[in-house]
């Protein structure tokens, strides 16, 4: 069952959402196909169908806090099969963009963290830095001895690389990210 | 055959592997790579969580490095394949997306450089007879589990790769390989993917049911082509061992890697000391010692 609380945190995000996604939530029937082939939805509270559902029913802010929010794997497998061609991923997408924009609570396990720091290490070096991101990481999260027996035999094997990656044109990745700071103001 | 060979960034750490045994086996088969210089990262699912421009861009960089050199862009990470393809789609559908990028680069893109995935090159280009007469040491009946994930197949409007829910590419080179290709229900399931590190939880929980899965149709190995798959299959199997008590020893193996044994290339060049679960029995089976 779907319930919309009164307390409705602000104005429904129905139409930012279907701006940054290009997807129109009305056409959305319920058929539930979406649900059925998540993969995580049987580990959230909540699935993608009522995801849609609640915000064709004006849900505000209080989305941006749902855990499938951040706990979906971006496999989309809901847009592949949705008989309406929806592209629930990108709804998905633009609800943690939102969420990001609007500095929703963290939820477990921090993938914005994760991706900030995944790409800090891009910016840096113009290609991503495993070690370098895997430490920014576990610094911020605090959980500093998660996996940390997998990493002598993975860099026994060189299953992973000790230094940072060179060769890659730094001076134009700088310039994309400093552009898109540019487009989100001063809080990137 | 030349083509513009996009390694990604994983190709530099935890898929060396998947870059050693594709240059290997293209040397093998007469494919000529080029690196275009100054390669820089497609952002992965970092950037598409984050932002447009961002997701849009970081691959456009590169597609222009590639265009200036005049040749299709060939990639065999399944994550950087779809970042690629999906920016071209945005950029030569939306000009508002164009011109960001425009603005971003410094430069116009069209969204017109060709992107194939290393499959697509072997399947079409290169042909299963031609790699059926190359193939030196067979698979021996090896029985594999043929593993896509997510990235390869969606979304299929825009990646035309195969059929969506039952792909066969793997299988098709498998086959032709020698090995058997095993009939399982997990082809296309998500291993996480992006998750193995902030949610660990839901890694080991997909990829335990994946593994699950290969186990009980009696897979020798599991064919992977996505380098986040590789790894976290690869990687999960001790966590998923010491959560539920069992004992799976399945090797995970690049599809790339199989072919070079198969063409003759000694197991070291192609990476196989690099996988944590080893593949001994994979290498027994081409009568290939470790």
């Amino acid at each position: 069952m779907i319930t919309i609380k009164n307390k409705k945190n602000g104005p429904g995000l129905k139409s930012a959402v279907e701006e940054i996604s290009g997807v129109d939530i009305s056409v959305c029937f319920q058929c539930k196909k979406c649900s059925s082939g998540c993969p995580v939805a049987k580990l959230t509270k909540s699935r993608p169908s009522e995801i849609m559902r609640q915000l064709h029913l004006g849900a505000g802010n209080e989305l941006l806090e749902n855990d499938l929010v951040w706990m979906c794997a971006s496999c989309e497998t809901c847009s592949a099969r949705c008989p309406m061609g929806i592209d629930v991923a990108a709804v998905i997408d633009a609800l943690r963009r939102l969420a990001l924009e609007r500095g929703a609570s963290k939820q477990k396990g921090n993938v914005s963290l994760f991706n900030r720091a995944f790409l800090k290490t891009v910016e840096t070096f113009g290609r991503s830095y495993e070690i370098g991101m895997i430490t920014a990481y576990k610094i911020g999260t605090m959980k500093l001895m998660n996996d940390t027996e997998k990493f002598p035999a993975m860099l026994k094997k060189g299953k992973i690389a000790l230094l940072p990656p060179r060769g890659g044109d730094r001076k134009t990745v700088k310039r994309i990210f400093r552009k898109f700071k540019e487009s989100k103001g001063a809080q990137a | 055959m030349r083509y513009a060979y996009y390694p990604g960034c994983s190709a530099e750490s935890t898929a060396r592997d998947m870059h050693q045994s594709t240059l290997a086996v293209a040397r093998a088969l007469g494919i000529d790579l080029v690196e275009p210089k100054g390669w820089t990262c497609c952002g992965a699912t970092a950037g598409h969580q984050t932002d447009r421009l961002l997701a849009v861009s970081l691959p456009a960089a590169n597609l222009t490095k590639v265009q200036d050199l005049k040749l299709d862009m060939m990639v065999n990470c399944a994550a950087c394949y779809n970042r690629m393809k999906v920016a071209n789609h945005e950029i030569s559908s939306h000009p508002t997306v164009r011109k960001g990028v425009r603005e971003a680069l410094d430069r116009d893109y069209d969204g017109s450089v060709k992107v194939r995935h290393l499959l697509e090159v072997l399947l079409e280009d290169v042909g299963l007879p031609a790699i059926k007469r190359a193939v030196k040491r067979p698979l021996n009946g090896l029985k594999v589990a043929c593993y896509y994930g997510c990235l390869l197949v969606r979304p299929p409007k825009i990646l035309k790769f195969d059929d969506p829910e039952n792909p066969t590419s793997l299988d098709r080179l498998v086959t032709a390989m020698g090995g058997t290709s095993l009939e399982w229900p997990s082809k296309v399931e998500c291993c996480g993917g992006g998750l193995s590190l902030s949610r660990t939880d839901v890694v080991v929980e997909l990829t335990g049911s994946i593994i699950d899965m290969a186990a009980s149709v009696g897979a020798d190995c599991i064919a992977v082509s996505c380098p986040m798959c590789q790894v976290n299959l690869d990687l999960r199997q001790q966590d998923i061992n010491k959560q539920t008590g069992k004992n799976y020893q399945i090797p995970i193996v690049y599809i790339t890697q199989l072919l070079g044994l198969c063409l003759g290339i000694g197991p070291g060049e192609l990476g196989f000391n690099k996988l944590m679960v080893p593949a001994a029995n994979v290498l027994e089976k081409v009568n290939e010692r470790a």
